[in-house]
């Protein structure tokens, strides 16, 4: 015979008044009449029946104060049980009232399991190159353009979508040419609506295509940034791994020269907070082509953050088929025994400079490039660290809760007994991006401020 | 009410347009499905089983049934907001795995790790369970642009609520649906609530059908009480998407009698209100009530059909208390995919 239990109407309800009953003994119910009313902390609610029958009997009376959760307050005596049967079961239950349903749920109530362990990620080091591999000398934004034209030949389901884009071959020109060799299919100029492409081309990449969303700043995606996080991040892990978003977001990032507040911000930190999406903020030429081409084939969301002061300059690229560089691997550019810096992206501009200055005034430097944000490769920093005892950061983004911050963090936890110094971060200013061209400079990092640090952490200041 | 009259405003026919005895039968088992489900799942909530958030579908039944039969099941592509365990249960999901979703086990539909609101099927072409407002807008026009991209020639069923209709990314999408002529169907379920805020006190204009009217975007109100009048609408909103005339919009009249989720007193409508619908345009009801004046079906053959759902239920709701939480290995799974 079923029994009507006190429910709980909200997710933090323990107990409630049982207000006022709406049916009395004898009375047929079925599936959605009203049965009582109860009070809660909040409000008045009403309790609906879901089974059919004969109220047989009511247990708590209208009135009473302080009902627990799933204490049985009526017994319906549903279609077909016989009525002889009933009172054997009632009183029973009255006077015991059955285990609630939550004090049942053992597991859930006793204490929280322990936490297990998080996997560890390895990066795959850079492939080997051919020996004697002819490099060629490319633009950053070169670069990009051959990795994204190179993955369109590979796979038809893989497009690119943005303002501007095609026909006006891109914002920065990132995009040259990949209109008139893929045509207005795979090249796509949207409308200037980035919430609304953004979501677009994630629900693409659950349908199954690659999406290549480019936007024209990294500054215009925070009018995305909730599709980019709460649609492609999380939704692998909501839907328990069966639907995922494969698709590279990408577009120039940090700093910009004398664009002010609104159009001059490092996001990288931001994107490198979520779980699910993968971070990447290339420095060289090289990187930027491997990155790119491994970001278009990730089975993963990537945020892929470029910038618009690098796309400019040159490197040397290695002229081989098919160059795909592992996502989640620190590059070491220069190996050291004094002191560690690391930095990532327009950084890493300040980072080499600095180190230039410093190698020729006999400090050995190790300068390590992040590359990938997410995953990051704690594990080539904390071995440089143990090596040298000292560390720098250096990223052009806020100092709270910034990349140098999360790294002075993994070393703490890593490794704090080889440390001879302090970390020191070098960041950009804690303010908006001003305009005035002696603010700005202000406001940013420098090469300056590097050199000072490393002193500082040497002791040779 | 007067109403201008434009060219975006397309005719829903005036008479309901029948349906054969055995549409009837479909449409009774699947609204029943819903309904008693979601009082199961109402149930299970107040015994503390199901946790967090709860929106139950009651009351609005008739429009993902009508609209789901008026589709291809397996080809057209849906999606929806949180209100979603209706549009699973008619899409074929298996009800076992709905509700041990919503009591977050293992044999969830997402292994525990969604919960109501977010829960997904490539193999049925379901894709959520979107808990922010009106996302599942912008999405749902993406799945409509990889069909177009791969010439598929499927539909993407977009569903959203009168609350979602006034989200700015609902016009965006609107735009480049029509702009690039993408095969969506975008489907406004107005309960007339979005929350605990009267369509009239949120919109400046209450007939969303018209929404579409400034990117010339056909759209029609429709009894959305009524499953042969939301399968009609359906049926020829699927075919003007499907021949590759762009985007439609529908917009559902329909009505929840229950809260917006399972903590809402609903105190900002009159009983009246509610009991008129309950009583005189229940979907389920209406549905019964034919198919006994059409007397291809008894009082006893219905019972027969009520147990049978019955039991789908008790078994669901059986196997979403007696399952196991997830490993807590499974804290770490499906974050990332190994490249």
């Amino acid at each position: 015979m079923p029994q009507i239990l006190m429910p709980a109407l909200s997710p933090t309800m323990e107990e409630g008044k049982l207000s006022k009953w709406l049916v009395k003994v004898g009375d047929t119910v079925k599936s959605g009449d009203v049965l009582a009313e109860i009070e809660t902390d909040k409000a008045t609610m009403e309790v609906e029946s879901v089974d059919e029958g004969v109220v047989r009997e009511i247990l708590v009376a209208e009135g009473t104060e302080g009902v627990k959760v799933n204490t049985p307050i009526a017994l319906v005596l549903a279609e077909g049980e016989s009525a002889g049967a009933a009172p054997a079961a009632a009183p029973a239950a009255a006077e015991e009232p059955a285990p609630s349903m939550v004090q049942a749920e053992a597991p859930a109530a006793a204490p929280a399991a322990a936490v297990p362990a998080a996997p560890k990620f390895e990066a795959q080091a850079d492939p080997d190159l051919p020996e004697g591999v002819e490099m060629v000398e490319l633009t950053v934004r070169q670069a990009l353009n051959e990795a994204m034209a190179e993955e369109m030949r590979a796979n038809p389901d893989v497009f690119v979508m943005g303002e501007e884009v095609a026909e006006y071959q891109g914002a920065y020109k990132v995009t040259q040419g990949l209109l008139q060799e893929f045509g207005p299919q795979r090249v796509i100029d949207t409308p200037i609506t980035e919430h609304g492409f953004a979501g677009l081309a994630v629900g693409a990449a659950f349908a199954g295509l690659k999406p290549i969303v480019e936007f024209m700043t990294w500054n215009f995606a925070m009018q995305a940034i909730d599709q980019i996080i709460n649609s492609a991040a999380k939704q692998l892990y909501m839907s328990g791994g069966q639907v995922t978003a494969p698709m590279v977001f990408r577009g120039p990032n940090g700093v910009a020269s004398r664009v002010a507040a609104q159009h001059s911000q490092d996001y990288s930190a931001w994107y490198s907070h979520v779980p699910g999406l993968t971070v990447i903020a290339p420095y060289s030429a090289a990187d930027a082509k491997g990155l790119l081409k491994a970001a278009i084939r990730s089975p993963n969301p990537v945020v892929f953050l470029e910038n618009e002061i690098l796309y400019g300059s040159t490197g040397l690229v290695p002229k081989v088929d098919d160059y795909v560089l592992p996502i989640g691997k620190a590059r070491i550019a220069r190996k050291g025994a004094d002191v560690t810096i690391v930095s990532f992206s327009m950084g890493m501009r300040y980072a080499t400079q600095a180190t230039e200055k410093l190698v020729a005034a006999g400090v050995d430097v190790e300068l390590i490039d992040l590359r990938t944000l997410r995953p990051m490769d704690s594990d080539t920093v904390i071995e440089s660290v143990k090596k040298t005892g000292r560390l720098v950061t250096v990223e052009e983004g806020w100092p709270q809760g910034g990349i140098g911050a999360e790294l002075a963090a993994r070393v703490m936890e890593q490794a704090f007994d080889y440390l001879d110094a302090p970390v020191l971060r070098v960041t950009g200013k804690d303010v908006p991006m001003p305009y005035a061209a002696n603010l700005e400079k202000l406001a940013l990092p420098n090469v300056d401020e590097v050199i000072a640090a490393v002193n500082a952490v040497t002791y040779r200041s | 009410m007067a109403r201008k009259a434009t060219a975006t405003k397309a005719k829903t026919q005036p008479n309901a347009p029948q349906f054969t005895n055995e549409q009837d039968l479909e449409a009774f088992r699947e609204m029943l499905l819903i309904r008693r489900f979601e009082e199961k799942a109402g149930q299970m909530y107040g015994m503390g089983l199901i946790g967090g958030f709860c929106h139950l579908y009651i009351g609005q039944e008739a429009v993902v049934t009508g609209i789901t039969m008026a589709s291809e099941k397996g080809k057209d592509a849906q999606i929806t907001g949180y209100r979603d365990h209706g549009h699973m249960l008619v899409m074929g999901l298996d009800p076992k795995g709905v509700m041990a979703e919503l009591t977050g086990r293992q044999g969830g539909l997402s292994k525990g790790k969604g919960g109501s609101m977010h829960m997904f099927s490539n193999e049925h072409r379901f894709y959520g369970g979107n808990g922010i407002v009106g996302a599942q807008v912008s999405l749902g026009t993406g799945l409509a642009f990889a069909s177009k991209y791969k010439g598929d020639g499927s539909v993407s069923l977009a569903y959203f609520g009168d609350g979602a209709a006034n989200q700015g990314q609902v016009y965006e999408s609107f735009n480049m649906a029509k702009l690039w002529k993408l095969p969506v169907v975008f489907v406004i379920e107005n309960n007339k609530y979005a929350m605990g805020t009267s369509i009239e006190r949120a919109a400046a204009t209450t007939d969303f059908s018209m929404r579409g009217a400034s990117f010339d975007i056909p759209g029609e109100q429709v009894d959305g009480m009524d499953v042969r009048m939301v399968y009609d609408a359906a049926k020829r909103a699927i075919e003007h998407a499907r021949s590759g005339q762009g985007p439609y919009i529908l917009e559902m009249l329909t009505y929840r009698y229950r809260g917006h989720s399972m903590s809402d007193p609903a105190k900002y409508r009159s009983k009246d209100e509610v009991t008129k619908y309950r009583q005189e345009r229940d979907p389920i009801e209406q549905v019964r009530a034919r198919l006994l004046e059409a007397g291809v079906i008894t009082e006893d053959d219905l019972k027969k059909i009520e147990t049978d759902i019955r039991a789908i239920v008790t078994e669901a709701a059986d196997f979403a208390t007696n399952d196991p939480e997830p490993d807590a290995s499974e804290l770490w799974t499906d974050i990332t995919i190994e490249a």
